[in-house]
């Protein structure tokens, strides 16, 4: 099922706060979709509107090129997976995931057999074949997550809505059921939105990220575009730690404020004046004093360890520190010294939070 | 010792506030025997006393539970305008004395009430009449289900419910298989509450109901009679039986508690 959200807009139920404003997102059929953001930035209210939990005041809604009227029209068609999951606490496993196909009007309702054998199937699709009989209440959040997955799907829906699914599992089973749900959605087709606020987890499993802030879309690319030309300073640092420094262009070059870095050539197309150089840490390369043609004073650089496949370093300005890194492999034997000259040069440039080189 | 002293005071008071009071009551019943105590139940306006309460009983529990499951799925489930004020509402009868919510019935359906001479003139009887007493109980009644489930609901929130209606269930479904389901205990406990409540209103039926013996009189009011009439026995058999059945409702309540305990240790 594709979605199609054109201009909409909410309202804060009795004020004039935006929760969405003017949000605009095409969602071809088959496509994962990432809403990310801070808390607060809309991606629920978002997720809410699609599946029809929630209204808006203005703007379209198209669910496969036609809107949806009524709560009835939808029914079946959308699987929505909760926050908390929201199971049925006093039905059993089996039960809750049969729930969508037992309200059926008795004319359309499988038989008890062919429930019980797609629940069953649903159960092994999950990994958890031998769940049903038990009641939610003695189930891991693990488990408890893939049940609430299962009942979403039980009815055969064609677009999937995952609301925060991963939010309450611990690290572990968090990177697997991720990883278990990205495959699941390569082996289903199903249209996916997935809402999170861990944007290592968008990036990971979506095919598209759609970056949200103050109720309005501020990026809607791939997770590659998305990390190779953020389109604000808040994208930038919202997909991972960016260090920043203020400067000054003039005559193509960028004059940072600080000492201890270098200067660097910009684009033709970036005007003169004060800018924001952001990039992330493994991008920062440091140059030894008698390399280096260039002036200036030398900062120190300590060592933090090794990790994730990374040599951690920190440099110590006149006022702050920043953090790089390098590649922590045989080959690259670059021996970092005490004390160098620090090489900005691949950052992204920004102005009033906007990107411009 | 100073955890000794708290026990004996704790017990010491259970014992002469909520325990003695019933153990007078039946030993009084039991003064001149069983057999004494049995018959004066068996007598005619008796039994009269004791069919009424059960069937305003039934009606008041009834009525209470539909009105307070609809109540409070509106009270929780929607957000609108006097929603606080409706919530204070509800517990208004908890607040006025039941003798003054029976005087109201009797100002707008006595004799010289608001609406009683037309509905006198049509035939319909309400105060000094069966209705009377089943008004004035469900008044009476009515916020115990109502306040049980408030709570647990508003906690329940509307996930679950939300979920079965992308599920394609309607109202009636989401309502008997989500919502009450998750939330029996309260609505149990409500139901009991009510129906001791109802069993042993006196005031407000009190004052409606016109004391007419074998027509209007539920077991507290008959008990009033028969002790004012020098009736001890009676009376206090009466009473005994009266707060046994109200007591059983009060023990039924934690069934539920016992009952997944025992689950849980079969399990």
């Amino acid at each position: 099922m594709s979605v199609q959200v054109e201009h909409l807009v909410r309202y804060a139920p009795g004020s004039t706060r935006r929760l969405l404003n003017d949000v605009s997102l095409d969602v071809p059929t088959g496509a994962f979709v990432a809403l990310v953001g801070p808390s607060g930035a809309g991606k629920t209210t978002l997720l809410r509107a699609i599946a029809g939990l929630d209204t808006f005041e203005q703007g379209a809604l198209l669910l496969d090129g036609q809107t949806m009227g009524s709560m009835r029209d939808r029914a079946r068609k959308i699987g929505f997976v909760f926050q908390n999951y929201a199971l049925f606490p006093h039905m059993t496993v089996a039960k809750n995931i049969a729930f969508g196909l037992d309200v059926l009007p008795r004319s359309e309702r499988p038989s008890r057999s062919a429930i019980a054998a797609r629940v069953q199937k649903l159960l092994d699709l999950m990994q958890i074949p031998d769940a049903g009989p038990s009641y939610p209440m003695r189930l891991s959040g693990g488990q408890r997550q893939r049940v609430a997955l299962a009942r979403a799907l039980a009815t055969g829906p064609k677009l999937l809505l995952l609301d925060e699914p991963f939010g309450a599992l611990d690290p572990i089973v968090r990177r697997s059921i991720r990883t278990w749900l990205k495959a699941l959605h390569e082996r289903l087709g199903l249209t996916t939105i997935l809402v999170t606020h861990d944007q290592d987890e968008a990036v990971e499993i979506a095919d598209r990220i759609v970056v949200m802030q103050h109720g309005q879309i501020v990026q809607d690319a791939t997770p590659e575009e998305l990390n190779r030309n953020p389109q604000t300073a808040f994208v930038m640092e919202f997909l991972g730690e960016a260090p920043s420094f203020n400067g000054i262009v003039r005559d193509g070059l960028m004059v940072p404020d600080e000492a201890g870095l270098l200067p660097f050539p910009v684009d033709a197309s970036v005007s003169p004046g004060a800018v924001t150089a952001m990039l992330r840490p493994y991008e920062i390369q440091v140059c030894r004093p008698d390399e280096c043609s260039a002036q200036g004073q030398v900062v120190s650089l300590l060592a933090e360890g090794a990790r994730n496949g990374y040599r951690h370093y920190r440099a110590q300005l006149a006022e702050r520190s920043v953090p790089f890194c390098v590649p922590d492999c045989t080959e690259n034997t670059v021996e970092i010294q005490a004390s160098g000259l620090l090489d900005i040069s691949r950052a992204r440039l920004f102005r009033d939070g906007e990107r411009c080189g | 010792m100073r955890k000794y002293s708290l026990w004996v005071l704790t017990w010491g008071l259970i014992v002469l506030v909520l325990l003695m009071p019933p153990a007078v009551v039946v030993a009084e019943a039991l003064k001149n025997g069983l057999a004494p105590a049995l018959a004066s139940l068996s007598d005619p306006d008796g039994l009269a006393a004791i069919w009424l309460t059960l069937e305003v009983t039934v009606v008041s529990v009834v009525a209470n539970t539909i009105f307070g499951v609809l109540a409070a799925w509106v009270l929780t489930k929607y957000r609108f305008p006097g929603r606080s004020a409706l919530l204070v509402l509800v517990e208004l009868p908890l607040s006025i004395s039941p003798v003054v919510s029976g005087l109201v019935w009797l100002l707008l359906f006595g004799a010289q009430g608001w609406w009683g001479p037309a509905l006198e003139q049509a035939g319909i009887h309400i105060a000094f009449a069966v209705p009377g007493i089943m008004l004035a109980t469900i008044f009476v009644t009515l916020p115990y289900v109502v306040r049980t489930l408030v709570p647990l609901m508003e906690q329940q929130g509307r996930d679950a419910e939300e979920a079965a209606m992308l599920a394609g269930a309607g109202f009636w479904n989401i309502l008997w298989r989500v919502t009450l389901p998750g939330a029996r205990v309260a609505l149990f406990s409500g139901i009991l509450l009510t129906t001791a409540r109802a069993m042993g209103e006196f005031g407000a039926v009190s004052v409606v109901s016109g004391h007419i013996p074998g027509m209007t009189e539920t077991m507290p009011l008959h008990i009033e009679s028969l002790y004012n009439g020098y009736q001890t026995v009676a009376a206090f058999s009466m009473a005994a039986l009266l707060a046994g059945m109200a007591m059983m409702a009060v023990l039924l309540r934690s069934a539920p508690e016992w009952l997944a305990r025992w689950r849980e240790k079969q399990a």
